[in-house]
């Protein structure tokens, strides 16, 4: 199982993304800088987390208007699986790989704190590692994670199954509509999500919830 | 020698540069000619309080700033430190206080990205922040504004940055009014061999200019920071620099990618007086002259003066020295991360600073009369008055549990969940402890289980009553907090806060409380590595309360046996480590005193020193052996109020005795220094505590089981029990409320 981390100017937690991978999937990613020629041949692409572009404009969105935006769009197409974590996310919302969009937080604040999430659908390649229905601990630290879509497209996502992962236990951070935290595209080779599971992986992050969902991708047991 | 002068230099002019007319003839004497226009503003530039440290250099001096692990102390972007396996920590605290007074959000993230640039200029990659603010009082008009402004720019840069913040202070004072502080740390990791310096080395080498281009942002702004605010205060926002984080991450990566490739041979960050700033000190440190030719230099506004590029402060720009052989690949890095790379400069061998702009000189300065030996000055001070101690019975009474409450609830014990939550603590991955503890920890990248601890502190009532006390005082806080985690505290960056020192009685503090710094540094072998002082905050003549903050740096060998402040366990024994017999004797300053009585009298308690040194020493020793579960140490309220916080921070409650024949008030709200409490993993009649209490009378340090943890109430003594929701919510209620407010 190979995988490689794109990174645009301005993301941040490339490395904490390429730490989570290495240690779980016992093999460094490939990096890709997004000026270069192509994506290695792999079998799940990783956009990490950061303020690419400096945000400027609206999330996400001077990246997912780079001509590497259309690679990932191609490899998504042939059955490559996508990873969006938090800005990550927000780059494949305005890329069009995933609906619906991702406005400020309610607060208005940025929003740094562990939440619980319910691990909705696990009838997918990202979250079957996780038992339907589960309350997992995870970090979360974002200024725009407040998931909004109209009223057809959220029937759409949860009667597909496509709610990968939703804010429990009133911890949702940010106004998602529905609690959402994460979703699928109808062919359930890509998630988006805000929350960070790479920042839980191991003993030093006081927990390891969000092991699961990288090992279930990489092939390793958790 | 004349240079043509367009403007006139009359005195109202060299005043407006907060030049006095004795500086002014200083400069007549020195190039023995009127300066340009430009050369004065090079001179405001490089002759203000701020660039130049000319008050408060005499008495820096007596700082100790050297020890065995010291490879850099002052004078460089950041101090270095040594923390074995060819690994090194940099680090340093700067403030940015007059800018986030006058524009809250940008004057607080220029802040963050000023003190980030001085790490990754060192070569060392930031790992992470701190950041120290003081605000007026919470029903001042604007405290609410400049709260919410401060901290979302603290976040807005070191979040999009991507450096974790760890630990910091947030306090309230009417004193702070008019002139609040933004002190921000940051501290980054490098290898001792792979450290970068300032100094310029090499006749006809190439000066680089990197990063943002330049505007007219912030435009004397190390001037406006010289001096005193009036009621004209909003006149003087064009000064404020306006801050780019996402050019800033670009700028790291570009920075710490160039210095790979071997290319640098001096690096200098564009911070206070920018160009003229980095140049003068690139040049001035090597004993070499800079030439600068302004019209190669990348601008974003037309018609720049050369007046405008030489004192711009815009942010995220680096002056570099090249080796010309690797110019090409230098350039090839910044152009990578889309970044201005541009020739504007050469060394010479005239230490002259020599400005060229649109093909005629404007400025030809003799360089190290404008850096390294700028003016001094001794300036006249007085001895401060200190109040008299409180009399033994002088205090009022209140109940035991409604003061617990009141304080823990009050602003300046409440959590500070408010501001944390809004700061990124957890990227990278290696946050161990993140705020709401003693100190921030983190696990150090590279290596299997080496920790670092950070913290900052002092108590500017204290060092406002009895300067001398409050400066020693902050230093061994900030070591006792550091130890409280079971690090070593290995070194400390200063930032030194006060108000006008053409004033004898400011000058006084600032003499004593450095005094102070001095001695607890050099009793706990715990040097000053870097640091900045921040002078003449005040307004309309009432100075800050003197706030000296130190922030500082502990090793932990390993990270897993780091402790927490929160109760772990239930059932296990609670002890009192240090201080008197009679556990608490001291409410002078107390804010048991200001907050329940408004109350500001009595001396400020004493810090003994050698007392301090023994007893930390053995509380790391326990948390080092692995007896140790949760550890805190008292300050702010007590016993009452440190008990309360474990409580709080792990969810259990405990019971606790108290001594007899010994007023209450005084046993949990006393604030006598140098105390830990600490629970242990052991019997409390079995043989090991038997042992632990054996040590401590051996060292001569009181160790009293004063209480148990266990059940859902914090029980002091005879006071009424007071539930852990309830001390909860008092605890996290204060800050959202007033807010919301």
């Amino acid at each position: 199982m190979k995988a490689a981390v794109l990174v645009f100017p301005g993301l941040n937690r490339d490395r904490d993304m390429i730490a989570a991978l290495t240690k779980i999937g016992g093999a460094e990613p490939a990096v890709v800088w997004h000026q270069d020629a192509d994506i290695p041949d792999v079998d799940l692409i990783v956009i990490p987390g950061g303020f690419s572009y400096g945000d400027y404009l609206r999330c996400g969105a001077i990246a997912a208007r780079s001509p590497m935006m259309d690679k990932v769009r191609e490899r998504a197409a042939k059955g490559v699986k996508v990873l969006g974590v938090c800005n990550g996310f927000q780059i494949l919302i305005e890329a069009g790989l995933l609906p619906g969009a991702l406005m400020r937080n309610t607060s208005l604040k940025f929003v740094c704190r562990e939440v619980k999430l319910e691990v909705t659908n696990t009838d997918n390649a990202f979250t079957r590692g996780y038992a339907k229905g589960q309350i997992i601990r995870c970090p979360v630290a974002h200024h725009d994670g407040n998931y909004f879509a109209d009223a057809e497209t959220l029937a759409r996502l949860e009667g597909e199954g496509r709610v990968a992962f939703r804010y429990a236990e009133a911890t949702n951070p940010n106004g998602s509509i529905n609690n959402i935290a994460g979703i699928l595209n109808a062919e359930k080779n890509v998630l988006g999500l805000m929350p960070h599971p790479e920042n839980l992986i191991e003993s030093a992050h006081g927990g390891d919830d969000g092991r699961a969902l990288f090992a279930t991708l990489l092939n390793k047991a958790a | 020698m004349t240079l043509a002068n367009d403007i006139a230099i009359t005195p109202q002019l060299v005043a407006d540069h907060g030049l006095k007319p004795d500086e002014y003839q200083k400069i007549l004497d020195l190039i023995g000619r009127e300066p340009t226009y430009t050369e004065l503003g090079i001179f405001s530039a490089m002759w203000n309080e701020h660039c130049s440290y000319k008050s408060s250099k005499k008495w820096l001096r007596t700082l100790p700033t050297t020890g065995p692990r010291v490879i850099q102390g002052p004078g460089e972007n950041a101090g270095v430190v040594d923390i074995g396996d060819g690994q090194a920590v940099v680090f340093k605290m700067e403030s940015h206080n007059h800018p986030s007074f006058i524009e809250p959000y940008q004057g607080a993230a220029t802040g963050v990205g000023g003190i980030l640039r001085d790490v990754f200029t060192m070569g060392a990659r930031p790992v992470a922040a701190m950041n120290a603010l003081r605000f007026g009082a919470p029903e001042h008009e604007k405290t609410r504004h400049l709260v919410n402004g401060v901290v979302a720019g603290v976040g807005g840069y070191g979040n999009a940055f991507g450096v974790p913040t760890v630990a910091g202070e947030v306090e309230f004072d009417a004193r702070y009014n008019g002139n609040n502080l933004v002190n921000a740390f940051a501290a980054g990791l490098a290898d001792t061999d792979k450290i970068f310096y300032s100094k310029a080395e090499g006749v006809g080498l190439p000066v680089v200019y990197l990063g943002a281009k330049t505007g007219r942002d912030g435009v004397g702004g190390a001037t406006m920071a010289s001096a005193e605010f009036g009621d004209d205060i909003e006149e003087k926002r064009p000064t404020v620099q306006v801050g780019d984080p996402f050019t800033e991450k670009r700028l790291l990566e570009a920075c710490l990618e160039l210095m790979q490739t071997g290319a640098v041979i001096a690096i200098q960050d564009m911070g206070a007086a920018g160009l003229t700033c980095s140049a003068v000190e690139m040049g001035a440190k090597g004993d070499l002259g800079i030439e600068l030719d302004l019209d190669k230099v990348p601008v974003r506004e037309t018609a720049m003066t050369a007046y405008e590029m030489m004192l711009s402060e815009s942010q995220e720009r680096m002056l570099m020295v090249l080796h010309p052989d690797k110019e090409a690949a230098a350039r090839a890095v910044f152009e990578k991360w889309e970044l201005d790379f541009a020739t504007v400069g050469k060394t010479t061998d005239d230490l002259r600073f020599r400005v060229l702009w649109q093909g005629t000189e404007v400025a030809n300065l003799p360089i190290k009369e404008l850096g390294d030996e700028a003016p001094e000055y001794d300036r006249p001070w007085v001895e401060p008055k200190i109040p008299a101690a409180l009399a033994a019975d002088d205090f009022p009474q209140m109940d035991v549990a409604d003061a617990l409450l009141k304080l823990v609830g009050g602003h300046q014990c409440s959590s500070r969940r408010w501001v944390y939550e809004q700061y990124d603590t957890l990227i990278q991955g290696n946050s161990i402890q993140r705020p709401g503890g003693d100190a921030g920890v983190i696990r150090v990248l590279g290596h299997d289980t080496k920790g670092l601890a950070f913290t900052s502190d002092v108590n500017p009532r204290y060092c406002e009553a009895n300067p001398y006390e409050g400066g020693k005082q902050a230093v061994a806080e900030c070591w006792r907090n550091l130890t409280a985690t079971g690090a070593e505290p290995l070194a400390a960056t200063d930032n030194l806060n006060f108000g006008n020192p053409e004033r004898p009685e400011i000058m006084g503090q600032l003499v004593k409380a450095v005094g102070g710094i001095g001695d607890a540094c050099r009793a706990l072998d715990f040097p000053i590595v870097s640091g900045n002082v921040s002078l003449y905050n005040e307004t309309n003549g009432r100075g800050i309360l003197p706030t000296p903050t130190i922030g500082g740096v502990g090793l932990l060998p390993d990270w897993q046996k780091s402790v927490r402040i929160g109760f772990a366990a239930v059932s296990q024994p609670i002890l009192l480590i240090g201080g008197p017999a009679e556990r608490g004797t001291h409410l002078g300053q107390s804010i048991y005193l200001r907050d329940l009585f408004d109350r500001r009298d009595g001396d400020a308690p004493h810090v003994d020193l050698s007392a301090e040194r023994k007893t930390g020493d053995f509380v790391r020793t326990l948390i080092r052996s692995g007896v140790v579960t949760a550890c805190h140490d008292l300050s702010d309220g007590g016993l009452g109020v440190a008990l309360a916080e474990m409580a709080i921070a792990g969810g259990i409650g405990a019971t606790v005795t108290d001594i007899e024949d010994h007023d209450p008030v005084l046993q949990y709200f006393g604030e006598d220094q140098g105390r830990y409490l600490v629970t242990l993993n052991l019997d409390p009649q079995g043989e090991e505590i038997a042992a632990l209490w054996a040590e401590a009378k051996t060292r001569g340090i009181e160790a009293p089981w004063i209480g148990t943890t266990g059940g859902t109430e914090l029980v002091l003594g005879k006071a009424r029990a007071v539930s852990l929701a309830e001390l909860t919510q008092a605890h996290e209620g204060w800050f959202p409320s007033y807010m919301n407010g």
